[in-house]
């Protein structure tokens, strides 16, 4: 009878969903976890799943008692417990990522109303707790078990605590003897997703073929740092180390996997491209002059907290208004 | 009698200064890092408060219009005098750890906005039942939220650690901290109160 479908719009859909964008991040963060195991030995993993879990458990258990439906099925705080998890020393005592993602599920996000209503990325906000609250298990880093025979050695000895290359930086001792090539693979101290840049690319590359994510936000991020670092970074202008900035800290998986959150990032490309050159200002002057020698999860936090102002002043303009 | 009573009780619970009419955060935030810090700040601004409630109602009469808050910022100023320098002589640890917010509790709101609101308004002993109340529901508020940054920041209560090989979570006995406690306790008593309506 009537061949006429009246609907309001919009009229086109595509089948992307919320749980399927959220799961296929997870999936690309697979990689960076898989070498943080292998560089940092098993008890990475530990740190990882319990983080997943009681990211899961606070998840369910705040939606049950405010009577909401419970949502586990959208992922999102599964990549929550994934990404403190990568924020943390391998080392970590396992109670620490418990607590992280409590803190990161129910204050970083429900408080707020849940996935969609954070102002803050959750599982910053739970690193950045624990980085304030346990500042000695935060910047406790072990030494890489050497890649290879790494799972024998981890029988052995427990671990070989050490300081990350920029915190080497940042009290003056440049460490000379990690190549680029270590940074790239990951062969250095550090947090467990942080430090392959590789597995990270891999990961960021998939997520840019299915446009998941945009450019606009992680290049601008990572470039806004490697030229600042650049000018300002050496011991006259133009003559800073670049290229290891780019490659030490969470900045990769800062730039690909954080910032480009779509609920704390602006909606324009635009303010998005603002967003990216904040982070990446804020990202190297607190690792040039500030007192932490990581920036990277403050950087991010603080354009967070910018982003409804830059979505006010970067609407788009409407097609056919002025 | 029974309004008195009620005069009292509203500032505790109903208009709690703290978590109700959201007055004094200042001194709030920045003393409540120790139960002891908490608990003198809270004594001393309830004085203050009993105090200068009290004569305010007395001379309400008699004070001109217009310079009603520059005599009232007088009377406060001397009771919170009286308290410093009791302070100073008899508890100086008290004094050194509270330091400026003592001499602060002039400016502080809760004590001028129920000078303004309440007592320049009604009887003497309504207003020392009010300032009463409020000085208690204050103290009550600081103690609440001192004793969990205590016990979370630090790991003690009154300086005393309670469990051992408890690792404090650092943060709370910062200032982010005490926002953060603050914040979540408005929530959660804004919660009741909803649920009860």
């Amino acid at each position: 009878m009537n061949k006429l479908i009246v609907s309001s719009s919009p009229h086109l859909h595509n089948k992307e969903s919320v749980s399927k964008t959220m799961w296929v991040v997870a999936a690309s963060l697979v990689p960076a976890g898989v070498a943080g195991v292998f560089i940092f030995g098993l008890s990475s993993l530990w740190v990882i799943i319990v983080a997943v879990i009681s990211a899961l458990a606070t998840e369910a258990l705040i939606q049950v008692l405010t009577k909401r439906k419970v949502s586990l099925i959208d992922g999102s705080a599964f990549i929550t417990g994934i990404l403190l998890a990568y924020n943390l020393p391998p080392d970590v005592p396992l109670w620490l990522p418990v607590v992280g993602s409590c803190f990161a599920i129910a204050i970083g996000k429900q408080v707020f109303g849940g996935l969609g209503h954070n102002i803050f990325n959750p599982a910053l906000v739970g690193r950045v707790f624990l980085m304030a609250s346990w500042p000695k298990y935060m910047t406790t880093f072990i030494q890489p078990l050497n890649a290879g025979v790494g799972f024998v050695q981890s029988m052995n000895y427990d671990a070989v605590t050490c300081a990350t290359p920029l915190a080497l930086l940042k009290e003056g001792k440049f460490a000379e003897q990690i190549s680029y090539i270590n940074l790239f693979l990951g062969n250095r101290p550090g947090c467990i997703g942080e430090v392959c840049i590789v597995a990270l690319l891999v990961g960021a590359i998939f997520l840019f073929i299915k446009g998941y994510i945009s450019w606009h936000i992680p290049i601008t991020y990572i470039l806004t740092t490697g030229v600042f670092t650049w000018i300002f970074g050496g011991k006259g202008l133009f003559a800073g180390d670049w290229i290891f900035h780019i490659l030490s800290g969470g900045l990769v998986l800062g730039a690909f996997f954080m910032a480009t959150d779509y609920v704390t990032s602006p909606l324009t490309r635009k303010g998005q491209i603002i967003f990216g050159i904040g982070c990446g200002l804020l990202t190297a002057v607190i690792r040039l002059w500030g007192g932490y020698p990581e920036g990277a999860s403050y950087a991010i936090l603080m354009m967070n907290a910018a982003t409804p102002i830059i979505d006010r002043y970067t609407l788009n303009r409407i097609y056919g208004t002025k | 009698m029974k309004k008195l009573i009620n005069e009292f009780l509203k500032g505790i619970v109903r208009e709690n200064p703290t978590f109700v009419l959201a007055l004094g955060l200042c001194p709030t935030l920045a003393v409540s890092v120790t139960l002891t810090n908490g608990v003198g700040m809270g004594i001393a601004a309830t004085f203050v408060l009993l105090g200068s409630n009290v004569i305010i109602a007395l001379i309400k009469g008699s004070i001109p219009e217009r310079i009603m808050i520059p005599c009232y910022i007088v009377v406060i100023a001397t009771f919170v005098t009286i308290t410093e320098m009791v302070m100073k002589a008899y508890s100086p640890a008290l004094d050194r750890a509270l330091g400026i917010y003592v001499p602060l509790i002039v400016v502080n709101c809760i004590v001028l906005g129920r000078a303004e609101a309440y007592a320049s308004k009604n009887s003497v002993s309504n207003s020392f039942f009010d300032g009463l109340g409020m000085g208690v529901g204050f103290t009550l508020a600081l103690i609440l939220i001192s004793a969990i940054r205590e016990f979370l920041g630090a790991g003690t209560l009154f300086g005393h650690a309670l469990i051992k090989g408890f690792e404090p979570a650092l943060v709370l006995g910062m200032p982010p901290g005490a926002l953060l406690v603050i914040g979540l306790l408005l929530g959660f008593f804004n919660m009741l109160k909803n649920r009860k309506a």
